[in-house]
């Protein structure tokens, strides 16, 4: 009975969605309902118009790993535009899957399908939509509240890491995904998809894939446009390069102009150059605790005196950063980051 | 279809735990139309994580009053706010209290027309450094309306506004914060009849650098009571607002166009009015754009009173005070910064009970040593101008 009366519920709601300007009309019930996977959902094989990438340099989120796709309308593409921005037509759709193997160092094996984030590009501009998987892993359902789920996997030094993991809700969405009050998409950049990827018909840089799937027009020599490092791969550019690479994804979607950081006057997009927008030697604005009794944002040659690094460790949410969508340290972003300041000349 | 989720909502209500009201609560937050009233219903209410509101126009959230729905995040485990809301227009929160947030208790960013009355922001445990930094926390907002609010324990500012336009904050209480009430590169603001009291600092009109919004203008400060704020500064170090001086009644810094006047400032031990310069707090200035001096400052009628005591002595501009003056420190201390390229500088007149102090920091500090054989000037005739008062427009 009380199930009957959710699904009515649910059924009625979804109809009052569909009449209203409620932002909610665009999302489907469920992730099956799209139709971008065959056979078992939770496979996560993709339809034949549902196309994976990779990007080089990946937001921190809680060791989870990410699975993505794009999606366009058919016959339309994305237009390379002269800013190095991509312009998608309506419609477009961005698949983005959290997952946890049970052993973090055998990741295709023994899966749990957290959540998969749907970002649509629609005429009122792009609208995130996060699905939350059951625990039969059989179908992610719509779930614009968020979740808080308990998950434990074995981490790469063989230890178990046991926390309460969050779904973002609705809002949380876009406190990430928004420049100048706007949602945009962050990590499906150029620069970022500039490298390799495995096809199941063979290795490609994906820009020349998409380009040979008619998926992008007006894309330039592809020698031209930059690559931002994966900042995992000591090989893949400068120490700078890599901690700039990190800082970008982790900070910037926040930390730059346009974007709710910007009142702390801290910039952190890799196109920034001005030192004291970057943080060196800047003092905090409106930090409150989170200083932990320093100084400045960046003091160069010590980490241990940065704020920058003091936030990465924490996990209170009065004093973290990124303040959404992490419960673990990022113990790898962390040295990465101090060993730049560590480097860094002091005045 | 309007009459649709109402039935739902009221489904839904009826039908939930106590534990659901975070759930239910950001869910009509989420869902909500223009147009639309949001309860907060009455009790205390444990709620985890940030509520958020988003991209809204003409909302209210209602409580039952300040004492009835409380909202509390001592057990918070996500989200640096506890309500957060950006990208909206014509917002009303009123009669409810949040408490405890780990981070900041109520902000609100890229708001036009917001409207805090009769909301409390508190952290239970007393004055502390573990405490959130801002109670009701508006920046890069238009049209603020602040009224009948209650802000308590925050680490750094119990009300703040910062990088916002037309502002006005009214009918308030303000007390045991590090700064009762601060405006920060804002323009056109107006706090009136306010009290604060037993903050370290009473209220705060700051320019710092480095901001998007780099220049306040027309603030004005009128018939508020501002008095017994001794509290020691608990702001967690390396905070700007470190480095208000325990005992202050009203500190201008770096600002202009600033009008102080028919407020009663008493018993605050260590400074009654300061109107200082950026350089006083010897920090790096990169920010080319910033101008670091105050000017256009006008300070008049006003009532000062202050008990015979010692000012802090935690602070060295305290324990020169001390040296120079004893028990009877001056209300009104400037630092001589006068901006050179601003004919407009600093307006002293018909103020009750105030002595006056010119630290002339360019001259007297220039050793270590300089301040304890310098003589301050306390003769306030340069300073004695009549000032056009031009109050801000506010549609409220």
């Amino acid at each position: 009975m009380q199930i009957l009366l959710r699904k009515v519920l649910t059924a009625l709601l979804f109809i009052g969605i569909a009449f209203s300007s409620n932002p909610l009309k665009y999302a489907k019930p469920k992730l099956s309902d799209y139709g971008f996977f065959i056979g078992d959902l939770a496979n996560l094989k993709p339809n034949k118009n549902v196309v994976p990438y990779k990007v080089s340099a990946e937001l921190f989120s809680d060791y989870a790993i990410k699975s993505r796709f794009v999606v366009l309308p058919k016959g339309e593409q994305i237009i390379y535009q002269s800013n190095g921005e991509f312009a998608y037509p309506i419609g477009s759709t961005l698949i983005k899957s959290f997952y946890y193997p049970a052993d973090i160092r055998e990741p295709e094996e023994n899966i749990r399908l957290m959540e998969t984030r749907l970002l649509i590009n629609t005429t009122e501009g792009w609208i995130g939509y996060p699905y939350v998987w059951n625990e039969a892993q059989t179908e992610a359902f719509l779930e614009i509240a968020g979740e808080r789920l308990d998950v434990s996997f074995i981490n790469s030094q063989g230890n178990e890491e046991s926390f309460n993991y969050s779904v973002p809700n609705f809002n949380q969405c876009k406190g990430c995904h928004v420049n100048q009050n706007k949602m945009k998409p962050i990590g499906i950049k150029a620069r970022l998809l500039n490298h390799e990827y495995d096809y199941p018909d063979g290795s490609m840089n994906q820009l020349k894939k998409w380009s040979l799937l008619d998926m992008i027009k007006n894309l330039p020599e592809i020698s031209t446009i930059s690559h931002t490092p994966n900042y995992n791969d000591p090989n893949d550019g400068t120490l700078e390069e890599r901690a700039r690479a990190w800082i970008d994804m982790n900070c910037a979607h926040c930390h730059r102009l346009g974007a709710p950081g910007e009142t702390s006057g801290l910039f952190l997009n890799i196109e920034e150059e001005d030192k004291t927008r970057l943080g060196i030697y800047k003092p905090p604005v409106a930090a409150g605790r989170a200083t932990g009794n320093l100084k400045y944002t960046i003091s160069p040659g010590s980490p241990e005196k940065s704020i920058m690094i003091q936030r990465m460790l924490s996990k209170d949410p009065g004093i973290m950063m990124p303040e959404l969508g992490r419960k673990l340290v990022h113990k790898e972003g962390v040295e990465l980051v101090s060993e730049w300041i560590e480097e860094m000349k002091k005045d | 279809m309007r009459y649709l989720f109402t039935l739902l909502a009221l489904i839904l209500m009826t039908n939930i735990s106590a534990s659901d009201i975070e759930k239910n609560l950001q869910t009509q937050f989420i869902l909500a139309e223009p147009g639309d009233t949001i309860i907060i219903p009455e009790g205390l209410h444990d709620i985890l994580g940030t509520l958020s509101i988003d991209g809204k126009q003409d909302l209210i959230i209602r409580g039952f009053g300040m004492d009835e729905s409380i909202l509390s995040f001592s057990g918070q485990v996500e989200g640096a706010q506890g309500i957060s809301i950006t990208n909206s227009s014509n917002i009303t929160l009123e009669d409810f209290t949040v408490r405890d947030s780990k981070g900041d208790a109520i902000k609100t960013q890229y708001v036009d027309g917001i409207i805090f009355r009769g909301i409390t922001v508190e952290w239970t445990g007393g004055p502390k450094p573990s405490n959130g930094a801002y109670g009701l926390y508006p920046v890069q907002c238009t049209n603020v309306l602040i009224e009948f609010c209650i802000a308590i324990g925050a680490s750094d500012a119990g009300i703040y506004v910062g990088q916002s336009k037309d502002i006005i904050v009214r009918n308030s209480k303000a007390f045991h914060n590090v700064a009762g009430i601060e405006i920060e590169n804002s323009i056109n603001a107006k706090v009136y009849e306010n009290h604060s009291f037993e903050n370290t600092g009473g209220i705060l009109v700051f320019d710092l650098p480095d901001l998007v919004q780099t220049k306040g203008d027309n603030i004005h400060v009128y018939q508020n009571l501002i008095e017994n704020n001794n509290l020691n500064n608990f702001a967690p170090p390396g905070n700007i607002v470190g480095k208000v001086l325990p005992g202050t009644g009203v500190m201008i810094l770096a600002a202009s166009n600033v009008h102080i006047y028919e407020n009663t400032i008493r018993n605050n031990k260590s400074v009654g009015t300061g109107i200082v310069s950026y350089f006083i707090t010897e920090e790096p200035m990169n920010d080319s754009s910033y101008n670091p001096y105050t000017s256009d400052i006008h300070v008049y009628n006003n009532n000062f009173d202050r008990k015979a005591g010692l000012p802090t002595l935690d602070y060295e501009i305290g324990q020169l005070m001390a040296i120079k003056y004893g028990r009877n420190t001056p209300d009104i201390i400037y630092d001589g910064m006068q901006d050179p390229n601003i004919s407009a500088g600093l307006c002293l007149y018909n103020n009750i009970n105030a002595r006056f102090t010119n630290l002339d920091i360019e001259h007297n500090f220039e050793n270590w040593y300089s301040p304890f054989i310098s003589n301050f000037s306390e003769d306030k005739s340069d300073y004695n101008c009549i000032t056009n008062n031009k109050i801000s427009s506010n549609p409220y």
